[in-house]
């Protein structure tokens, strides 16, 4: 009985995460929308296919490498003791990397019977909703620098981000036993900092090394408006991110684990859900949380946008996820409330940014994501001030001090990097398109051969009439 | 000392219950919560009455109007 038991609870969360993987696809075709409906019509393609291919390139290299980061790195450089953690089971060529059924082949080498049973039917799963994040993360990025970024400059930088810096902070902040969790009492639940902020950091660097595009500013220095090509599309493309984010929301938890699974201080026998930190939650919890910051976030974006459709959706987004960080524990009012305000300071923000600093961000997301996140793991941190950060004894509890310096950590850690990347990209001519192809359209070539071949199709059959 | 009165988690699950910060308070984050609403709708409707006043006073000669009809 107790055998069927755990067989169910593997595959009821086999399942789960397998669900939630399915959902947070359609942030992409969100972000792939809304790119393509932001962007003027000569730079359609080029724009559609340099966020899709992200999807691929990540893939790939979080397979190869970006799995065994998460596992490898709880410790820090070393900031806690233990070192470089050995993770086996999501190094690429061992055998729980493909289809296992949990017993041990004679002569199949790196797999523990103790391995085999946690990791032979949520290996998949769980790298799966690991990748969504990782693709996501990247993805915030490509919208921000539409029009003018070579493409292969952004898949470099999407591979740095998705399947090295993203996942290192997992690691760090984002792990059951993470050394920022231990330390600092970090609490980044639904990854307002470990997925958000780091994007919105690198996004910001990607953009002042990339210059804005040509005629965003006028001659005095003002901003003009460039606006989205079809707001519908971009409206239905950020609908359609709110939905892939239940996936997101959904599968930072763990759907259902006993205390005796967890092995830390909670006693009794009553199963839970917990979050990434095995801390007990609700999937109810977040579904209220979730909604309330949602409507927090839309309702402010309606007052202070006057109405306009883009900022409208996008601090709907912002609202969620200013509260992510602590809408494990939040009431409902706190996040509609916390999912008003910070998206309200995002805005004027953006606008301060771009003024100031003449920085072109096309679809605001170095505010959306990186203020939004960077302010929300900050406000988790006072909202949160003394709550357990863990279920395992010695951890630092919540703080303001220690989720602030996590908050800038995030920040640094995605701006740093792609700050050298791009400046090195940008030495060797990578970075950028030509001033001529930017006002020609990023799809001149394509454009040309589409024309093409409509004439020579059309002349055909024309010919053909009798 | 902690915003939701739990100091760590050595607790039996079927003990606990609300977890969220400033328990006690509900009434009046229901308060905050129903000005935020109430004040939307206000700050709503003046931003709608300014939007319309400025459509009546464009187009007097009514070609925009004409031109928006005929685009459907």
């Amino acid at each position: 009985m107790e055998g069927n038991l755990n067989a169910l609870t593997t595959i009821f969360t086999e399942f789960y995460y397998w669900v939630t993987i399915v959902m947070m696809f359609l942030i992409h075709v969100g972000f792939c929308t809304y790119e393509v409906g932001v962007s003027r019509r000569r730079n359609h393609l080029k724009t559609l296919m340099k966020n899709a291919m992200a999807i691929p390139l990540v893939t790939v290299t979080f397979y190869f490498f970006g799995w065994w980061i998460y596992f490898g790195f709880p410790n820090g450089p070393g900031m806690v003791p233990g070192g470089l953690a050995t993770a086996p089971f999501a190094e690429p060529w061992n055998p729980l990397m493909g289809t296992h059924l949990s017993g041990v082949n004679p002569g199949e080498t790196g797999v523990t019977p103790t391995d085999a049973a946690l990791w032979h039917r949520l290996n998949g799963v769980f790298w799966g909703a690991f990748l969504l994040f990782s693709i996501t993360t990247a993805s915030i990025i490509s919208g921000s620098i539409i029009e003018r970024a070579r493409s292969g400059a952004f898949w470099i930088v999407a591979v740095l981000i998705g399947s090295v810096l993203w996942i290192l902070d997992a690691s760090w902040g984002w792990h059951p036993q993470g050394w920022m969790v231990k330390l600092w009492g970090y609490h980044d639940a639904y990854a307002s900092g470990v997925v958000h902020a780091i994007a919105g950091g690198a996004a910001l660097a990607f953009l002042i090394v990339l210059g804005p595009r040509i005629g965003k500013f006028r001659p005095d220095g003002t901003a003009r408006d460039i606006p989205p090509h079809n707001v519908w599309l971009v409206t239905i493309g950020l609908f359609l991110i709110y939905t892939g984010f239940w996936g997101f929301y959904a599968a930072c938890n763990i759907p259902l684990i006993s205390p005796a699974t967890i092995a830390g201080q909670i006693t009794g026998d009553t199963w839970t859900a917990t979050n990434i930190y095995l801390a007990p939650t609700t999937l109810s919890a977040i579904t209220f949380n979730f909604l309330m910051s949602l409507s927090g976030g839309m309702m402010a974006g309606y007052i202070v946008s006057k109405g306009d459709p883009f900022w409208t959706f996008s601090m709907g987004l912002c609202g969620v996820i200013a509260t992510s960080a602590g809408n494990d524990l939040y009431h409902p009012i706190q996040a509609m409330l916390i999912g008003a305000i910070v998206p309200s300071i995002c805005y004027k923000l953006h606008y301060f940014v771009e003024r100031r600093f003449k920085i072109d961000d096309a679809v605001g997301a170095v505010a959306v994501h990186g203020y939004g996140g960077f302010l929300g793991v900050v406000v988790a941190g006072f909202m949160l001030w003394g709550q357990p950060s863990s279920p395992y004894e010695g951890f630092a509890h919540i703080n303001p001090l220690g989720n602030f310096a996590g908050a800038v950590l995030m920040f640094a850690l995605g701006f740093a990097p792609t700050f050298v990347v791009c400046k090195i990209l940008n030495s060797m001519n990578l970075l950028r398109v030509p001033a001529k192809v930017e006002l020609e359209g990023v799809d001149f070539a394509l454009n040309h051969a589409f024309v093409a071949s409509v004439r020579e199709v059309a002349a055909a059959e024309k010919a053909l009439i009798k | 000392m902690s915003t939701n009165g739990m100091e760590s988690w050595a607790v039996d699950l079927k003990d606990v219950g609300a977890m969220y910060p400033f328990q006690g308070s509900e009434v009046l984050m229901v308060i905050i919560g129903l000005v935020f609403w109430i004040g939307w709708h206000i700050l709503q409707t003046r931003h709608e009455n300014a939007e319309i006043e400025a459509d009546m006073a464009a187009d007097r000669s009514g070609d925009e109007t004409r031109e928006a009809i005929d685009r459907y």
